[in-house]
């Protein structure tokens, strides 16, 4: 599981800024080169989104249509079916008379994994991630740098390096094929979380936090009360992030999940494509499987977009 | 209203010890058990024989004399290598391009927006819808190709052709993440140096190579040894698309080691191919951030 390494605590808000007019540069006259520009700029636009319409053409097709008009722009003999297969809402008969499998993959099951596993991940992850970022920002205890540089040095670790030994372990746990498996590696922490929340934890004024002091408020109050709610946009950012993260992950649950109890959309979908028909791929099938998957996902960022664009940027890992 | 007290504000004497082991303790939990063990537990078991049904058994350095006499895990290793030079040569320098095009021309978050939503789809997903796009008999890049008068190519079904593609599927999921964080980085350049260079008749061009380059080039280095890190742990797409073949051509390193392990039962020899990845990987780190100086910046 990959983690996004370089997003920057944004400064904590209360201390209202003073506004600044914003000077706009004139507006330059197009040239030819600004013309050129532009023209590569929507070129890149264009490759990154038309794979997206294509799956969405490819899924309102017929596998036969497919065949028959590969180039076709818009979507040959119009159907649900490829979303029907992929929802498991055709009978296996129907299903490969219209060039599906008939294998039955339960979608709805792998969905609610995907998002039991990715909710419990980002939950439990940024909670616990926080509380230590706090302790490491905030608390005076001994050997408490020696302990976060510890935590540093696990971003050097590559994720990868700890999955096989982590199987082992799960599997001694007896928690091989359970979401709770999948979950649990990262459930308490990563390097990163723990970093990143601790920048933003460090440059909250100690006022805010001595004025609930002297209203009597302990600590952990604090935390929950004052600290916590002022982290708002940074847990927001990163908990999508990581939901994305986790949503996406393949290589983890591959390892962990054998059978329908456990296996999430990632894998289901990978199955999905393997299990090719002998009359080639399903691809309509295929590519409706692939628009339910990646949409949650989609529709997530839909509503979080600004944010985390906004939050993504460079913070000098050190 | 009583005056409560004269006294200064009450301060804590010393130390909020036990209040901190109570806030650390979950993700100390979590580090302990799942990251520091995980790693010392998985440099012993390189130098074991162990199937996961018996206990591991003790073998000195058998598993590395076997790979460094294994023709499979060097072939794997050069495979690796190549989809790095390419995924990585060719991301970095669209990422760049794509940056200082948000950048000089539009601060429109929209565009940056589309620029990632590629990022929101899994390496699964998006290896299969290219694996359609690019399917030799149906695939509409092949169809494209045909049109035009040329060859239909077998992208992920040839051996030359199959890594570049793998690569090149992999810089449309991450470049646009790749030119965001670059886009980051290009923000903290005074908009001054642009004017007056142009007070001065500067091209955009020579504005590239004479500012944006050299200012940038702290944060391009840190964000090239992460891609290139990332980028050698490669297995989602090589997993749904090739699955290694054809005849070992995308047998990537993370291929052969999950093959070694779930195909094999292998783990210690896996486990010693992980040790030896995680060098490779420590050893690029370390070079390159030598060699790009990446903790300093010209920004002064």
């Amino acid at each position: 599981m990959t983690t996004p390494t370089t997003l920057t605590s944004p400064a904590p808000a209360p201390a209202p800024t003073p506004t600044r007019a914003v000077v706009l540069p004139p507006r330059p006259r197009p040239t030819l080169g600004r013309i050129a520009a532009w023209a590569v700029l929507a070129a890149i636009m264009l490759v990154t989104l038309l794979p997206f319409y294509w799956i969405l053409r490819t899924a309102l097709s017929t596998n036969t249509g497919l065949a028959a008009n590969p180039a076709d722009p818009l979507p040959v003999g119009l159907t649900t079916g490829g979303f029907e297969r992929a929802l498991g809402l055709q009978s296996t008969k129907e299903a490969i008379a219209q060039g599906g499998a008939g294998g039955s993959l339960d979608f709805w099951r792998y969905l609610l994994n995907s998002v039991i596993v990715s909710t419990l991940i980002t939950g439990c992850q940024i909670f616990f991630s926080a509380m230590a970022a706090y302790a490491f920002a905030r608390l005076r205890w001994r050997g408490r740098d020696t302990v976060f540089g510890l935590f540093l040095a696990g971003l050097m670790v590559p994720a990868i390096f700890t999955l096989l030994p982590n199987f082992v372990l799960i599997k001694q746990l007896g928690l091989i094929d359970s979401l709770l498996g999948i979950s649990l590696p990262t459930m308490f922490m990563t390097p990163f979380a723990v970093f990143f929340l601790r920048q933003f934890f460090m440059n909250v004024p100690r006022e805010v936090e001595e004025a609930a002091l002297l209203d009597g408020a302990g600590k952990i109050r604090i935390f929950f009360r004052v600290m916590l709610p002022m982290a708002s946009t940074p847990v927001v950012t990163l908990g999508v992030l990581t939901y994305i993260t986790s949503w996406n992950d393949y290589f983890w649950p591959l390892m962990v999940s054998y059978t329908d109890n456990s296996r999430l959309l990632t894998v289901a979908l990978a199955m999905f494509r393997a299990q090719t028909p002998q009359t080639g791929y399903d691809w309509s099938g295929l590519m409706a499987a692939t628009l339910i998957a990646a949409l949650p996902m989609l529709v997530l960022f839909g509503f979080f977009a600004r944010r985390i664009v906004s939050s993504i940027s460079f913070t000098g890992v050190k | 209203m009583t005056v409560a007290s004269t006294s200064p504000p009450l301060r804590r004497p010393r130390g909020d010890g036990a209040l901190a082991a109570l806030f650390v303790a979950p993700a100390m939990l979590g580090f302990l058990v799942f990251l520091l063990w995980p790693t010392l537990r998985g440099v012993y078991l390189s130098f074991t024989r162990f199937n996961l049904l018996t206990p591991a058994e003790w073998v000195g350095l058998d598993n590395y004399v076997r790979m460094v006499n294994d023709p499979i895990f060097w072939d794997s290793l050069t495979v690796t290598v190549e989809y790095v030079a390419i995924n990585i040569g060719v991301q970095t320098v669209s990422a760049l391009a794509i940056a200082v095009l948000l950048q000089r021309l539009t601060q429109s978050a929209v565009l940056r927006g589309i620029v990632l939503t590629p990022y929101l789809m899994s390496n699964v997903v998006a290896g299969i819808v290219w694996l359609w796009i690019l399917d030799t008999q149906l695939g509409i890049g092949n169809e494209i190709i045909a049109g035009l008068g040329f060859d239909r190519i077998p992208f992920l079904a040839d051996e030359t052709w199959a890594i570049p593609t793998i690569a090149l599927i992999n810089v449309w999921r991450h470049v646009g993440y790749t030119a965001l964080l670059l886009f980051a980085g290009l923000q903290a350049i005074p908009n001054d140096m642009y004017e007056a260079a142009k007070v001065d008749g500067a091209s955009e061009w020579r504005m590239f190579w004479r500012i944006t380059m050299p200012l940038l080039r702290p944060i391009l280095a840190v964000v090239l040894i992460m891609t290139v890190i990332g980028s050698f742990q490669v297995f989602d797409t090589v997993a749904v698309t090739t699955a290694g073949g054809p005849a070992n051509a995308t047998n990537v390193l993370q291929y052969y080691i999950y093959g070694s392990a779930f195909g094999r039962f292998q783990f210690g020899y896996a486990s010693a191919m992980s040790v030896a990845l995680l060098v490779v990987l420590s050893a690029i780190t370390f070079l390159q951030y030598r060699l790009t100086r990446a903790g300093h910046t010209d920004l002064g």
